[in-house]
């Protein structure tokens, strides 16, 4: 177990810069998901911490130990890939103790390591097999397994559970979840899925183009995202984006939304400390979540936040417990969340409230927020 | 072939059979076509010389003897001796075997670094090893004879050997870095993160999961350098000379009467090993050069 420090850490293939100056940390004992689309970096950086690659500038540091020119081996560290790797040749025990092995552990205390690690994982059964006896979820265990039974300082997850069939891929992340909590140990995880990113990290770096976006707890990068790409990238069905004018009307700031009903409706934006006043008349990008758009409920009227808005259904996206309903507002197609029950049939005006103490207004140039 | 109605199925069977036959009769014709010579020279061997004399090229023979196949081995004259195949044979041993050995086990060695020990410039490295694919025997001849001469190996076995491996690097090569290429990265960073270092990695984890490559790869260096009769007759002299070159030797030499069956015989003998290493091993050859164009 050990805390990781990550200082403006470059990487370039030859002419070209895949990272750009990553800086970051974790304590000892955090769930550190990096977390973006292909090709962001998230990987490389990955691989940077693991040794697999050189660090073109910067310094990492585990623990106390500055990392950069430490050889994977003697890191500390164990890492789980997403083709899991296993030494096809080896059955799983072998798998399990060829670190071990390496390392010159003492075969007593081999055996006892397997013992131990099989009991936690529930493998003790497929000790004796092949890899290619097993199944996707199975090989997933035993990848998890050679790792903990190294018992590193710090664990690097790369895709782990990308290869593996959505309803197993769910199991498994709560299992990787508990299993953080039982060993308490610092992980690294590398996933390009926002779910797993949300419900696994004690703290998220979203990545795009070898830059970090934000590096934050994951109901802050919900709440707060800090640009318009995390806002978009985080949370599903994705944040709508809005374009739209911010007007004064009387003392009250605010912007105006048409959404093919007679007029446009005036939205005033209440939030404390946002300073509007110069972007008055400007164009800015309106963010706000499909939840926080739903069906009218007259016991709402009074919350000053809310806003009652009239537009036509155009497509019904029937979820189970939440039904998404599109409509347009500003020209744009915007998802509202809605309950099954109250939904009206494509073609049909519907009333919804929206919701604006959770809005959020982002600058259309720089994609960056609008706040303070 | 679900959902189809009888009578569409009936057409398309009675279709399916006749051409099945079709396929039947041009590969049995082929067959027969490719196994003829090797009868004729089976028959042949077996025959007494009277026999060959008197009777037709495809006859059975009147009385089966072995006669030829020992004069073959034993006592036929190559040159002014009169000894046989056997030393010869012997020769081509003394020289497939090290030099397959060790093309092959370099080859894997090249194979592992350039695929997954990559250094700067290794791309180039081997392409540049690749070209030695394409060199034809002809043009190394005279820079490898002044070569050989030069280490002291000129007409010898040994020098047969060195050739045999250098020419063949560039084939065992090309095999092991295509086989290998085709192994996921993820394996050797996994056995780097588990502390394995260059050799480990090889011995423990590439090396038990190479068997069809290597099948493939002494296959060909085996078949290559066992028919090898231009380095043969090239870089070897009286005593070192491959089994290729003294039948070459043998047919050649004009002691009156010409034995067709002694030469058959000779021929059959000098063929046998790579024959055997393909009935015995054919099928892993093919399951080793479709490896990795498949997955699984």
């Amino acid at each position: 177990m050990s805390s990781l420090t990550i200082s403006d850490v470059k990487k370039k293939f030859g002419s070209v810069e895949v990272l750009k100056g990553i800086s970051l940390s974790i304590e000892s004992g955090e769930f550190l998901v990096l977390v973006g689309p292909s090709g962001c970096g998230k990987s490389t950086l990955l691989n940077l911490i693991a040794g697999l690659e050189g660090i073109t500038s910067g310094e990492i540091k585990i623990g106390d130990r500055v990392v950069n020119h430490v050889r994977p081996k003697n890191r500390d560290i164990a890492m789980v890939f997403q083709s899991y790797a296993l030494y096809p040749n080896m059955n799983v025990r072998q798998n399990i103790a060829f670190g071990l092995e390496t390392r010159k552990v003492p075969k007593p205390q081999i055996q006892e390591t397997i013992q131990h690690v099989a009991n936690m994982l529930q493998i003790q059964e497929l000790l004796d097999r092949k890899p290619s006896q097993l199944s996707g979820g199975q090989r997933q265990r035993v990848a998890m397994g050679r790792a903990l039974a190294r018992d590193p300082a710090i664990f690097l997850f790369d895709e782990p559970l990308s290869n593996l069939d959505a309803k197993l891929r769910v199991e498994m992340r709560t299992e990787i979840k508990l299993l953080h909590k039982r060993i308490n140990s610092t992980i690294v995880y590398v996933t390009h899925d926002q779910i797993e990113a949300m419900t696994l990290a004690d703290r998220i770096a979203i990545m795009k183009d070898g830059v970090i976006q934000q590096f934050d707890t994951p109901q802050a990068v919900y709440d707060n995202p800090s640009n318009l790409f995390v806002a978009g990238f985080i949370g599903s069905p994705s944040m709508n984006f809005i374009p739209c004018q911010i007007t004064q009307q009387n003392t009250q700031k605010g912007v105006s939304l048409d959404t093919g009903s007679e007029s446009p409706y005036f939205l005033p934006i209440e939030q404390t400390g946002m300073k509007l006043d110069s972007w008055i008349d400007r164009e800015v990008i309106l963010g706000i979540r499909p939840e926080k758009i739903s069906h009218y409920f007259a016991e709402q009227e009074a919350n000053h936040n809310i806003h009652e808005i009239k537009s036509v259904v155009e497509v019904l996206e029937p979820t189970g417990p939440d039904t998404l309903v599109f409509v347009h507002i500003n020209g744009k197609e915007v998802t509202c969340r809605v309950n099954p029950n109250y939904v009206k049939f494509p073609g049909e005006s519907m009333n919804l409230m929206i919701d604006m103490s959770n809005a959020l207004l982002f600058n259309p140039d720089t994609g960056e927020r609008i706040e303070k | 072939m679900p959902n189809k109605s009888p009578a569409t199925e009936m057409y398309q069977t009675s279709g399916a059979i006749f051409g099945r036959a079709v396929v039947y009769a041009i590969l049995i014709i082929a067959a027969i076509y490719f196994l003829i010579p090797l009868f004729v020279m089976i028959i042949t061997s077996i025959k007494t010389m009277s026999d060959i004399r008197t009777g037709q090229l495809i006859s059975w023979p009147r009385e089966v003897t072995l006669d030829a196949w020992k004069e073959a081995w034993a006592t036929a004259c190559i040159g002014v001796k009169c000894e046989g195949i056997k030393g010869y044979f012997w020769n081509s041993v003394r020289m497939v075997v090290p030099s397959v050995i060790i093309s092959t086990i370099m080859g894997a060695a090249n194979g592992y670094v350039l695929s997954m020990w990559r250094f700067r410039g290794s791309d180039t490295f081997f392409s540049c090893l690749l070209l030695g694919c394409f060199i034809p025997f002809q043009v190394i001849l005279l820079p490898m004879a002044s070569t050989l001469g030069r280490l002291g190996i000129a007409q010898s076995v040994s020098g047969l050997i060195l050739v045999h491996i250098v020419y063949g690097l560039a084939f065992t090569t090309l095999f092991f870095r295509n086989f290998y290429v085709t192994i996921p990265d993820d394996l050797v960073k996994a056995a780097k993160i588990d502390g394995a270092g260059f050799f480990r990695i090889f011995w423990k984890i590439i090396l038990p999961v190479s068997t069809p490559i290597f099948v493939v790869a002494i296959i060909w260096q085996m078949t290559q350098i066992w028919n090898d009769f231009l380095f043969g007759v090239a870089f070897s002299g009286g005593d070192s000379q491959p089994v290729t070159v003294a039948i070459n030797n043998l047919v050649n030499t004009s002691t009156g009467v010409k034995k067709y069956n002694v030469d058959m015989a000779a021929a059959i003998i000098a063929g046998l090993p790579t024959l055997i290493v393909y009935i015995v091993a054919g099928k892993y050859f093919l399951r080793g050069l479709t490896a990795g164009a498949v997955k699984g």
